[in-house]
């Protein structure tokens, strides 16, 4: 395995750990928020450094410069690869952006400390490939939601029964897989709980409703850095996708077509806001598990890049949500508010990330959703159609929240509702990256079908197959072959690669063969 | 190689003149507090809309010139991984090349007219910004060799269509119509994009060019068969019907004469309406493939024509009374496609965009204008009754008047047996979750009936 120039992925997990110390000794919330902005851009610089790093190496994974953790546990821990390359410098952003937009207003009520906690978490979460790490980091990413929401009284109940089921199937099915062991077709005694748990966790219906009930309950800023990493879906790549055959997942597949659909239209008919975003959230998620669970190089390259856009775009539009909540309270969605007067960028902001989820050409979104809607449609040719159907509903009801919000009557105010500097650096980095990934997809789009391939032949690696799909993927495999020699690997690189993977291949020719 | 980089650069310019366009414009709204000042947005609009009338006249004069009758201008490598290629193509040739031409020509007319029509009103720099985004729109459509080039443009003018229908945003009315005219577009374009994805899986890309065995438009034949021809043709006619309020979906046209009349003019009168029709010219050799599909086009395209008539005759606004006429002309444009007669749908399309943008732009003025015919001619302008009108009863004549009036309750068919039995379906299904919610929780209360009480900081101020 290739390694880092630095240690860049134990230099953020270590530094958001200090950070967490040093914020939750400070008393002054204005204080403690610069702290953590400071401690976040500092991750947010390492995690960039790592993915530039790791892009440099033209590497399939890459350990840590120096092997410190290696050293003290005897293990390699935290890893990057195609998958979480790009992911943890987005999770940084998020929580950078999201730390920078708290309004002065509202430092009392966001917890810092829980903050960078569950920053640290979630980027050791998707720094990690070791499934019982994963699993219990998962497990206490859940955590300091809860203890927002204790710490602001409300009722509790219903997170914590989904979370305490999600982390249950999640135990159960992974110890039946290690009693199953490896290089086995799996029962459903190990898929099933397995694939419960990341329905559970992605907010699949009907598995959902502690997402909606999370938004209403806890601060916007914590539901939206709980919900738009997709942490489900990485629970989904990392622990079923290699271990579930296939009629299982597009069975799955076809559940999260349904709830994308089904949520796309309850977020339609919401009166409030926050559940309004948490809707869109459950439908973009469900179309990412739609692509993962497709299992096609096309389908899983279109899920990744829509992962990435929705990151960027549906946070972008929590965040302009969460300015203009900031500035009015609750947003009733009944109404017609008519702010776009007071605030014209938020108002272009808030439409730009809306229709950059959906795809909407010209943003990042638009490339991925082709891929997906081509990709369902050659995996399920009759149903794959509710991708698209759910695109156009979710297009409809961001316009529609868009008009609620911001049009429809003259709004009276003595106050400037005008975006602070703050937020305006905030929102229109997530639009400038937005419209770039838009106007220039090639790169990120290579990039996540290297990551697709790579997951796709770690699926195949795993799982035993019929030699016939053998002789299928070896012909996928040189043609993937030539594309990273396109793309600038060197030869030696693309020949260790390749005797590698004839080595893996030849390894499962005669495990199939050994199968009755 | 030297004609080709000339074309390639002009072909640039063309495109990429809208595209700075809208990059000054909305990025200047985006980043300053203070909007660019009026004389600077006209002279911004007015360079942009030369410069590309200029390059693609020189394209037109060179293709002339040349006797080439087909530039294509392709970004091979935009997206391009191994199962999967997506180019963005522009094509110039004996379609694209006037429809380009006319866009910038009226796109210019109606720029000089907006100068002052628009004059301090608030959002005037909200209003060019949408335009040129409209003027991308429609030149990347007129432009587009592939199909995903296609369905760009295609999203860009609807979606700077529903916002200027909502233009005056302070009230409630062109808000509502430009929702209306939002959902719409919104079906029509996912039926695009899934003929996108068929043709891409039918011939393995979406390229225009590729759908034809020889030749290039209007002649050639489809490589498909006719069953895949009847498939692709079908969702593109429904993404066509929509674009160009065709029937049954013609209900939402009225409803975008909320806008400023030069955005009506320039989108339902000349421009925009006529896409569906562009569309189907653009694939014309699947048509040819298909009797099935080309009966059911021209099917459609004579129930528009005979709904736009009626339903012209007995509006009282002239706006409306514009689009319908409109509608009626878009509707014979349509059946003309059906029946293969392309050039003449394109003549037709070009001489209707001309008329109706006259037209709508006289329409601010139209009372004045009677009254210089009735001082001219010296008495009240004659009102004829047409013979068909005559072979009418009384009472069927009342019933046909009535029919007309309400538009042929096409609106209310989807609005009442379509939206609200889905938006009731999902509001049952809200209920019944935060009933579920509620019983979870064990507090009684569920977190959304508790935000519903809550009151916003306006009413805790009251």
């Amino acid at each position: 395995m290739s390694d880092l120039l630095l240690p860049w992925l134990e230099a953020s997990i270590l530094l958001l750990l200090i950070g967490a110390l040093c914020v939750c000794r400070v008393r002054d919330p204005h204080h403690a928020r610069n702290l953590c902005l400071a401690f976040t851009g500092l991750v947010l610089f390492c995690t960039a450094g790592a993915w530039f790093d790791f892009e440099h190496l033209h590497a399939v994974e890459a350990d840590d410069a120096w092997h410190l953790l290696t050293r003290l546990v005897g293990r390699e821990i935290f890893v990057i690869d195609q998958l979480s390359a790009p992911l943890l410098p987005l999770v940084a952003l998020l929580y950078f952006l999201t730390t920078l937009t708290t309004q002065g207003t509202k430092v009392h009520r966001f917890s810092f400390v829980l903050t960078l906690l569950s920053e640290s978490i979630l980027l050791a979460t998707f720094s990690c490939k070791e499934p019982w790490l994963v699993i219990a980091l998962l497990a206490t990413g859940t955590i300091p939601p809860y203890l927002e929401l204790r710490s602001r009284g409300q009722p509790t109940r219903v997170y914590a029964l989904y979370m305490l089921v999600f982390v249950g199937l999640m135990v159960t099915g992974w110890t039946e897989y290690e009693i199953e062991g490896d290089g086995r077709i799996h029962s459903l005694w190990c898929v099933v709980p397995m694939l419960g748990a990341v329905l559970i966790r992605s907010g699949i219906a009907p598995f959902h409703s502690w997402l909606p009930d999370l938004f209403e309950r806890a601060s916007l800023g914590t539901a939206l850095l709980f919900a738009a990493p997709l942490t489900g879906a990485y629970a989904a790549v990392r622990l079923v996708l290699p271990i579930a055959p296939d009629w299982v997942l597009q069975s799955m597949g076809l559940i999260s077509l349904f709830t994308a659909v089904y949520a796309a239209g309850m977020a339609l008919v919401q009166r409030d806001a926050r559940p309004f975003i948490c809707f869109l959230f459950l439908s973009h998620s469900a179309m990412v598990m739609v692509g993962l669970e497709m299992v096609t190089p096309i389908g899983l390259t279109g899920a990744l890049c829509v992962w990435v856009s929705i990151m960027l775009s549906l946070a972008g539009f929590g965040l302009t949500l969460r300015a203009l909540e900031a500035r009015r309270g609750r947003l009733n969605l009944t109404e017609f508010q008519g702010l776009y007067e007071h605030a014209p960028a938020l108002a272009v902001c808030f439409l730009l990330t809306g229709l950059a989820s959906v795809g909407f050409p010209g943003t990042a979104g638009f490339v991925g959703a082709e891929l997906l809607v081509d990709g369902a449609v050659e995996t399920y040719p009759y149903v794959g159609v509710a991708v698209v159907i759910a695109a156009a509903l979710n297009g409809i009801a961001v316009v529609q929240a868009y008009f609620k919000l911001f049009t429809g009557t003259r709004h009276q105010s003595t106050v400037s509702l005008r975006l602070g500097q703050h937020e305006r650096f905030a929102v229109l980095t997530l639009v400038a990256f937005i419209v770039i990934g838009g106007l220039l997809p090639n790169n990120g789009v290579a990039s996540r079908y290297r990551a697709a391939h790579e997951l796709l032949q770690h699926r195949e690696g795993l799982s035993s197959q019929t030699t016939t799909t053998h002789e299928n993927a070896d012909h996928e495999t040189d043609e993937s072959v030539r594309y990273w020699m396109d793309e600038g690997e060197t030869g030696d690189d693309m020949h260790d690669r390749k005797k590698a993977d004839n080595i893996e291949t030849d390894q499962n020719k005669t495990e199939a063969s050994r199968e009755p | 190689m030297h004609q080709e980089l000339i074309f390639r650069v002009l072909g640039l310019i063309v495109v990429g003149a809208p595209a700075a366009l809208f990059l000054v414009l909305g990025l200047s709204s985006l980043l300053r507090d203070r909007p660019l000042s009026e004389r600077v947005i006209v002279a911004c609009v007015q360079a942009a809309i030369i410069t590309g009338l200029l390059a693609s006249i020189g394209i037109f004069s060179m293709m002339l010139g040349l006797g080439v009758r087909h530039v294509p201008i392709v970004f091979e490598r935009w997206v391009d991984i191994p199962h999967y290629h997506f180019a963005f193509k522009f094509e110039f040739d004996r379609l694209s090349v006037p429809f380009v031409i006319l866009t910038f020509v009226l796109c210019g007319t109606i720029s000089a007219f907006c100068r002052r029509y628009m004059h301090r009103e608030p959002g005037f720099n909200r209003f060019f910004a949408l335009y040129s985004l409209f003027l991308l729109g429609m030149v990347t459509t007129s432009l587009a060799g592939t199909i995903e080039t296609l369905f760009t443009g295609w999203e860009l003018v609807g979606m700077s269509s529903a916002l200027l229908v909502a233009f005056y945003h302070e009230r409630l009315s062109p808000v509502q119509n430009g929702l209306r005219v939002w959902c719409v577009y919104r079906l029509s374009d996912a039926a695009l994009l899934l003929a996108s994805v068929l043709l891409h899986h039918l011939t393995g890309e979406g390229d225009f060019d590729k759908l034809v065995a020889v030749g290039h438009w209007p002649e050639g034949a489809a490589l498909l068969t006719g069953w895949q021809c009847l498939s692709v043709g079908l969702l593109l006619l429904f993404a066509a019907m929509g674009k160009s309020a065709m029937v049954p979906f013609s209900g939402w046209l009225p409803r975008a004469m909320e806008g400023p009349t030069p955005s009506s003019a320039i989108f339902y009168g000349a421009l925009s309406v006529h896409l569906g029709g562009f569309l189907l010219l653009r694939v014309c050799p699947l048509l040819d493939q298909s009797l099935t599909l080309r009966v059911i086009i021209v099917a459609v395209g004579v129930a528009t024509a005979v709904f736009g008539t009626f339903a012209a005759r007995v509006q009282t606004d002239i706006k409306c009374a514009l689009s319908f006429a409109s509608l009626t002309q878009v509707g014979i444009i349509v059946a003309e496609i059906g029946f293969g007669l392309r050039y003449i749908a394109l003549i037709h399309i070009l001489g209707h965009a001309c008329l109706r943008t006259l037209q709508f732009l006289r329409a601010p003025t139209i009372l004045h204008d009677y009254r210089i015919l009735e001082n001219a001619i010296g008495a009240r302008l004659p009102t004829r009754t047409s013979f068909v009108e005559r072979q009418f009863s009384d009472t069927a004549s009342l019933w046909i008047y009535r029919l007309a009036l309400q538009r042929g309750y096409l609106d209310s068919c989807l609005t009442d047996y379509f939206a609200k039995p889905v938006l009731r379906f999902f509001q049952s299904c809200d209920a019944l979750e935060q009933r579920w919610t509620t019983f979870l929780s064990g507090s009684g209360v569920s977190a959304a009936q508790r935000a519903d009480a809550t009151p916003t900081k306006r009413e805790t101020m009251r």
